[in-house]
């Protein structure tokens, strides 16, 4: 049996344990072994994308201490595992960073890639219309989605190949596929301008009718639900992992 | 040194909801203007690296091909001159004008130009500039710089130009035809051409083979511009010069489709000799370019100033071009402001969420969501980063630290949920200024995964 190594980002820990309890549910009904290594923390990203690369050289080096045995390793957040495959390159040996690089993989990456959208087993049907949000990490630096803008042949959708495997699903893509203006601490340090973008994304979702938001990054997710929140719109926001694990209702 | 605060400039631009969504949809639909016009060419991604291919081989070999367009220009009867910096080529100019005894100019759209702030050096000589892009010509007239550089006035609208015209053409008030009021610019520009001594125009691609230079322009006026005074004088970066005519053409082809979604700009001007008793001078400009080849954001050099990753830029489209304090704006622009002055540009490569939206679009396929990342790191040296450098510091220590990470998350969890609102949700809290914060969860994953483990 293969053995993955669950990396459970820092927020989702704290903040959103059903993403991450419904992540170990689906890996181990396919029958992985998945093991969660307590001592985790942070992949580092906040660090990276501040320019403080040498501050995140040290969680770099936990994560391959933490994960560099395992078959797999698997996040239910792009962001995190796009920052682990291509960030990790600036403070890591370059041979190590590219065999990690290798194993790790996005939740919905794996099940398309790895498992394969046949032999997905997802007996929770989700009978709703469902707006999905591709972050942007997911979409152009892991290729989960096919960006509006390229015209590469045989590009992924990843995502929405296997969300709509649910039985009952509407998936509704928006109008426009860009960013909903979280960005880490962009959110704080552009307020103004995050909390545009994001009102942006959520009326676009809005205008097709859709009852629930999901995606693939709980942190997109969070931030456009606090924003649904403040405004009185009654969306709901669910990680993509809990539609799948029957953790959405 | 005072540090752009773009997050500011955003927020004000921002304040105008009818204008800055307007702002917004105008681009969008020019990005998808590019879009369809991309897609009606099959062989799209193959061109973006014939591209990329030719410029990334022409700055390899700049020295190479520099002199080769010098020598071959000279060949021609073209006068070639050579600026270190803004200083030299506004010198230069200046002097050219003087010797030709030229009080009127009509300049055609350089965004090189306003880099070096020619406008302003010739005006205090007291020569009248006229520029002749009709976008460029309105922001002219109102004072300002352009906010794009395909697009120079695109943040104003048509009642603002009507306001404008009516002051400055003397057009009816309240007419803001768009007809109306380009005819208007037309009849106003021609009686400028006529009148003018000298042209200034800036140069797309310089032939290196040829020794000509290529200027491309969607209303002819750099033709028109050039067409009766006996002096042309074209502006030129450095990086400008490409091989030959060849190589033009995939330039050419991408050039229009991603700037505007045309399959080609309506006018691409070739200069290839001074026209009979008239004088032809290329000014070659350096101004930070060489510093750039040698640094880490070389690859910024190739790009061809199509505009397409502002439009498709969620920030910029947000936030306007004005609110990067930059001659050019938006994803390449805050890269080449933040290498030629960290300090001053601290902010620009944090104005982007690294979407990388501009790394699709880019017909030279410049990475400009890594750029801007790399960018990040000098930026975060800069004083205007002291605050935002320690706490992420503080952060860092501890998310190094689980066990003392977990136990600030305990009490978090503790406190938070209990916290009176006004102590969570106040000017400090900027995260909660538009958006209510998210609570911890009764329990984290941690402890349901042991708890699971004990059955
Ligand atoms: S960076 Fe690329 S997309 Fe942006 S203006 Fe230059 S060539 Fe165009």
């Amino acid at each position: 049996m293969k053995r993955i190594g669950l990396f459970v980002p820092c927020y989702i820990d704290d903040f959103y344990p059903e993403a991450a309890l419904s992540t170990l549910e689906i890996l181990e009904a396919h029958g992985f072994d998945v093991a969660y290594p307590e001592n985790q923390s942070c992949c580092g990203q906040p660090l990276f994308n501040n320019g403080l690369p040498e501050d995140a050289r040290l969680l770099a080096e936990r994560f391959v201490k933490l994960f560099g045995a395992f078959d797999y390793v698997v996040a239910p957040s792009s962001s995190c595992i796009a920052t682990v495959k291509y960030r990790y390159r600036e403070v890591l040996p370059q041979k190590e960073a590219e065999a990690l690089g290798k194993r790790v993989y996005e939740l919905f990456e794996f099940l398309h890639d790895v498992v394969g959208v046949e032999r997905l087993r997802l007996p929770h049907p989700f009978p709703h219309r469902v707006g999905l949000h591709q972050s942007c990490h997911g979409l152009r630096e892991l290729g989960l989605g096919c960006p509006s803008e390229t015209f590469v042949k045989g590009c992924g959708d990843k995502v929405r190949r296997v969300l709509e495997k649910v039985e009952g699903i509407d998936v509704v893509m928006p109008s426009r596929d860009e960013c909903c203006g979280f960005g880490g601490t962009f959110s704080v340090q552009e307020h103004a301008l995050s909390a545009r973008m994001g009102r942006d994304r959520i009326a676009d979702h809005t205008a097709n009718g859709v009852e629930v938001i999901t995606g693939v990054d709980m942190s997109c997710l969070m931030h456009m639900q606090g924003l649904a929140k403040r405004d009185g719109i009654p969306l709901r926001f669910v990680h993509a992992a809990q539609i799948l694990a029957g953790r959405a209702e | 040194m005072a540090c752009v605060d773009h997050a500011g400039n955003a927020a004000a631009f921002l304040k105008d909801k009818a204008q800055a969504r307007w702002h917004d949809e105008a681009l969008w639909y020019v990005r998808k203007k590019r879009d369809a016009a991309a897609a009606s060419v099959p062989e799209w991604e193959e061109l973006r690296r014939a591209a990329e291919a030719v410029k990334e081989h022409t700055l390899a070999h700049l020295g190479h091909y520099l002199t080769l367009f010098e020598s071959q220009a000279r060949a021609n009867g073209i006068e070639v001159y050579w600026a270190e910096n803004g200083q030299e080529l506004n010198d230069i100019v200046a002097g050219l004008l003087r010797e030709h005894g030229a009080k009127r100019v009509v300049k055609s759209k350089s965004m090189l130009t306003e880099e070096c702030g020619l406008n302003a050096y010739l005006q205090q000589r007291g020569i009248e500039v006229t520029d002749t892009d009709l976008g460029e010509r309105i922001v002219q007239l109102a004072g300002q710089h352009p906010s794009h550089i395909v697009l120079p006035a695109i943040h104003m609208r048509k009642r603002e130009v009507a306001a404008l015209f009516s002051e400055h053409l003397g057009t009816e008030r309240d007419n803001d035809d768009p007809l109306y009021l380009t005819r208007a610019a037309r009849a106003h520009l021609r009686q400028k051409f006529l009148e003018a001594d000298a042209a200034i125009t800036g140069v797309n691609f310089a032939l290196a083979e040829e020794g000509g230079v290529v200027v491309c322009t969607n209303e002819g006026n750099a033709d028109l511009g050039t067409a009766l005074p006996g002096l042309h004088i074209a502006c030129m970066g450095l990086e400008k010069v490409v091989p030959d005519a060849r190589a033009l053409g995939v330039l050419t082809r991408l050039l229009a489709r991603s700037a505007t979604g045309q399959a080609i700009t309506t006018y691409t001007s070739h200069f290839l000799r001074p026209k009979p008793g008239g004088r032809l001078c290329v000014v070659i400009v350096d101004n930070g370019r060489s510093g750039l080849l040698q640094s880490g954001q070389k690859k910024v050099l190739t790009c061809i100033r199509c505009g397409a990753c502002m439009n498709s830029c969620p920030v910029y489209r947000r936030s306007g071009g004005h609110s990067y304090e930059t001659t050019v704006p938006g994803p390449i622009g805050s890269v080449l402001a933040a290498a030629k002055e960290p300090g001053r540009f601290a902010s620009l490569p944090f104005a982007c969420t690294l979407c990388a939206s501009c790394d699709h679009v880019c017909p030279e396929r410049i990475d400009l969501h890594d750029r801007l990342f790399a960018a990040r790191r000098v930026a975060m040296e800069s004083t205007c980063f002291g605050g935002k450098r320690r706490s992420l510091r503080l952060a860092a220590v501890l998310l190094r630290h689980p066990r003392l990470y977990r136990f600030v998350m305990a009490a978090a969890r503790a406190v938070l949920p209990k916290l009176p609102r006004n102590w969570l949700y106040n000017r400090h809290n900027l995260w909660g200024l538009e958006r209510e914060v998210p609570m911890p969860a009764k329990k984290p994953f941690r402890q349901m995964m042991r708890e699971r483990k004990r059955g």
